[in-house]
């Protein structure tokens, strides 16, 4: 095992060498590139097999991924944002084949207006896609979840494409002391891929396709991956245990930080989760009884997890780092529904949007949340969604209109 | 003395340079490398735009991702920055919505001609009325010096760390089979020339494509041995001009001369007059 300082995007990319892909289809986009630059430049000097090649867009990439995958060999890509929304008509497609892959996804906030900088609406933009998720919070996190998501794809209960998430600038530009399992070791816990049936034999076709299939067959089909999904979870919780013994860290579906006791929980996924890790930290030692829960699974969905460990708590702060128009938080949304009709629910469930677009949650944010649910939950009643958003920065916001009305003037537009 | 040349120094520089009044301030500094093409293709374009006296309010200019998108956030002109490889389309939807606007693009090899390039060939095909300006940097810029579909077979970049072995698109002729009826490429140094052809271009009804090939230093050229200004100066030797060459036969060399000039120049009927004669048609049957 060696120790060496890497990006997220770094992280990525060793994860992807050290499981051995055959074939990576790649496009640049920041934050992401790194990831296929890392890919290329070993894969050209022969450092590792397999074959990289740059198409001519997302849609296509994921197109070649998916194709490749159903030939049975072993198939990473990497994408973000805009990227991942652009190939989003093959992501539904290629989950239905049921060929499962590696994508990497480095979370990045959607247009318009454009930033380069994280929220998580692309990667919840593929909640349905058919292909699993799991969210990571540190560099080291990238690289174990890539592997796991390996094995949790390539199990044969599940056979499904999974998206590895890391935030963009945060994790993927942002190096850490990362644990680089030895090859033997990876291979060890990670065998090549046992395609089975999913092989292209062009001389021995496997099935015949129908164009266009009836509700029935159709609803099969679907439901088939829908509960390939679900066994998932099950699948997921014995592979952590096998990840734990083969290489020393623990990576549940849920990560639950300072709980046990705690009245009082943050609910969080990705690498803003550390901010409120921080948060608890420094709450405790002020003497609030309060934890971190973290879902890193995210489809499937481990919602009975989430509900055991939310059982019992005062007040459940949850923070979605993501906004569905019209609705709120989408993470907040999934919790209420796990926690519907449950008894030992806590009696607030209170939901926070913030960092968008990479807007920073500072600590006093956190410490005024606790503040706000520990009094409701004093009160008795849920506060209203919250957008964390100060008036400095509505200032600023203001300031920028007035540019843009003093500019729009002077390109001679009427208001 | 020092005070008196500095305040000499001063006011040189508020009077500033003769386009300012033509960008928009609060987004300068631009984000471009020294050295880079980019900006004298813009400087090209206003100058075009103020020759051909073209009206302010009927101007606009779109641009997708990439070094060359930025130039659509720099003009002072009605303009738009749109995802990657949608210039076209988002073009197209202003033009047929709002035929009395001259509608330009302005973009990359990159958005143009790989994630955008579908839209490329059908606007050409339809001879819908565009003026395109291709900047062709050779390789994805914006993003660190990725390979692309204009890079050089053997061209080092960060994708093809050992040299590119995938064959690079004639852009011009790409176009022009398509149907352009304007066609042509000039490199991003020869300002009089592209300025003049950027005025042609906007005289023609249909759609134009004018390929400017520009110096990337910092991400391509260093790659290449070919830093600082030894790209520029590589295009420039081996540039050679020949107005009305046969497009098939300018793809760009390894070796030997880049053929620049203006290839392309007739009349197709666009897409617009078609639209406009089968309405005229249409009206003709029903009265
Ligand atoms: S990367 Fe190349 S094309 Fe982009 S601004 Fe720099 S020199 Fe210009």
């Amino acid at each position: 095992m060696k120790r060496r300082l890497l990006t997220g995007n770094g992280a990525a990319a060793w994860a992807a060498r050290l499981a051995g892909v055959d074939y990576v289809p790649a496009f640049p986009i920041t934050p992401q590139t790194e990831i296929i630059e890392s890919l290329a430049n070993w894969i050209d000097r022969g450092e590792m097999p397999g074959r990289l090649v740059t198409l001519e867009s997302e849609h296509s990439m994921l197109t070649a991924a998916g194709a490749a995958a159903a030939t049975g060999v072993r198939v990473f890509s990497a994408t973000s944002s805009q990227g991942l929304l652009y190939a989003m008509e093959m992501l539904y497609t290629v989950s239905g084949w049921r060929a499962p892959f590696v994508l990497v996804n480095v979370s990045r906030g959607l247009s318009s207006p454009i930033t380069l900088e994280p929220d998580h609406n692309d990667i919840l933009a593929a909640r349905d896609s058919g292909f699993l998720q799991i969210h990571c919070a540190t560099c080291q996190e990238v690289l174990d979840s890539v592997l796991l998501a390996y094995r949790l794809g390539e199990d044969n209960r599940v056979r499904l494409p999974v998206l590895v998430n890391m935030d963009g600038f945060y994790l993927s530009f942002t190096r850490e002391p990362v644990e680089v399992p030895e090859a033997e070791a990876v291979a060890a816990f990670l065998p090549s891929f046992q395609a089975g049936e999913i092989r292209f034999r062009a001389s021995a076709p496997e099935s015949q396709a129908v164009a266009v299939l009836g509700g029935g067959p159709y609803s099969y089909f679907r439901y088939e991956t829908h509960l390939a999904a679900r066994i998932a979870i099950q699948v997921y919780d014995e592979l952590a245990d096998v990840f734990e013994q083969s290489f020393g860290r623990r990576h549940a579906a849920v990560e639950c930080y300072r709980c046990e006791d705690a009245d009082y929980l943050f609910v969080m996924i990705g690498s803003f989760a550390t901010k409120a890790r921080a948060a608890v930290d420094s709450l405790r030692e002020a003497g609030w009884s309060i934890g971190l829960l973290r879902p890193r699974l995210f489809r499937p969905f481990p919602e009975a997890q989430v509900r055991r460990l939310l059982a019992g708590r005062r007040a459940v702060a949850v923070i979605d780092q993501n906004l569905s128009f019209g609705a709120g938080g989408v993470l907040y949304a999934e919790l209420a529904a796990a926690l519907y009709g449950e008894k030992a629910a806590p009696p607030v469930l209170a939901s926070f949007v913030g960092g968008l677009g990479g807007r920073d949650i500072p600590p006093e944010e956190f410490y005024e949340i606790a503040r706000l649910i520990r009094d409701a939950a004093e009160r008795g009643e849920t506060p209203p969604p919250r957008l964390l958003y100060t008036e400095a920065e509505l200032r600023e916001t203001r300031k920028l209109q007035a540019i843009a009305k003093v500019e729009r003037a002077g390109l001679g537009a009427k208001s | 003395m020092t005070v008196l040349t500095s305040q000499a120094a001063m006011t040189a520089g508020d009077a500033g340079h003769p386009l300012d009044p033509e960008l928009r301030e609060g987004r300068i500094p631009h984000i471009w490398c020294p050295g880079c093409g980019i900006g004298s293709v813009m400087q090209a374009f206003l100058e075009a735009v103020d020759t051909f006296q073209l009206e302010r309010n009927r101007l606009a200019v779109v641009s997708g991702i990439g070094c060359t998108g930025r130039v659509a956030g720099y003009l002072k002109a009605d303009s738009f920055h749109t995802t990657h490889g949608r210039p076209i389309p988002f073009a197209t939807g202003l033009k047929l919505a709002r035929p009395e606007l001259h509608v330009n693009v302005l973009s990359g090899d990159g958005d143009l001609a790989a994630i955008g390039g579908n839209h490329l060939i059908h606007a050409a095909r339809r001879n819908i009325d565009l003026n395109v300006v291709c900047i062709n940097n050779f390789n994805y810029g914006m993003t660190g010096g990725q390979v692309g579909p204009t890079t050089p077979l053997g061209a080092k970049t960060t994708t093809s760390p050992f040299g590119c072995h995938e064959h690079p698109f004639n852009l011009v002729d790409l176009v022009a089979s398509c149907g352009a009826v304007y066609v042509a490429r000039w490199l991003s140094m020869d300002v009089r020339r592209l300025r003049r052809s950027i005025e042609e271009s906007f005289s023609k009804t249909g759609f134009t494509f004018i390929e400017v090939l520009a110096p990337c230093p910092v991400n391509f050229g260093r790659r290449n041995q070919l830093d600082e200004a030894a790209q520029g100066r590589m295009l420039v030797e081996r540039s050679e001009i020949r107005n009305g060459a046969d497009t098939r036969e300018v793809a760009i060399p390894d070796e030997g001369p880049i053929v620049c000039g203006k290839f392309v120049d007739h009349e197709r009927p666009s897409y617009l007059q078609l639209l406009e004669g089968l309405r005229a048609r249409l009206q003709e049957h029903s009265t």
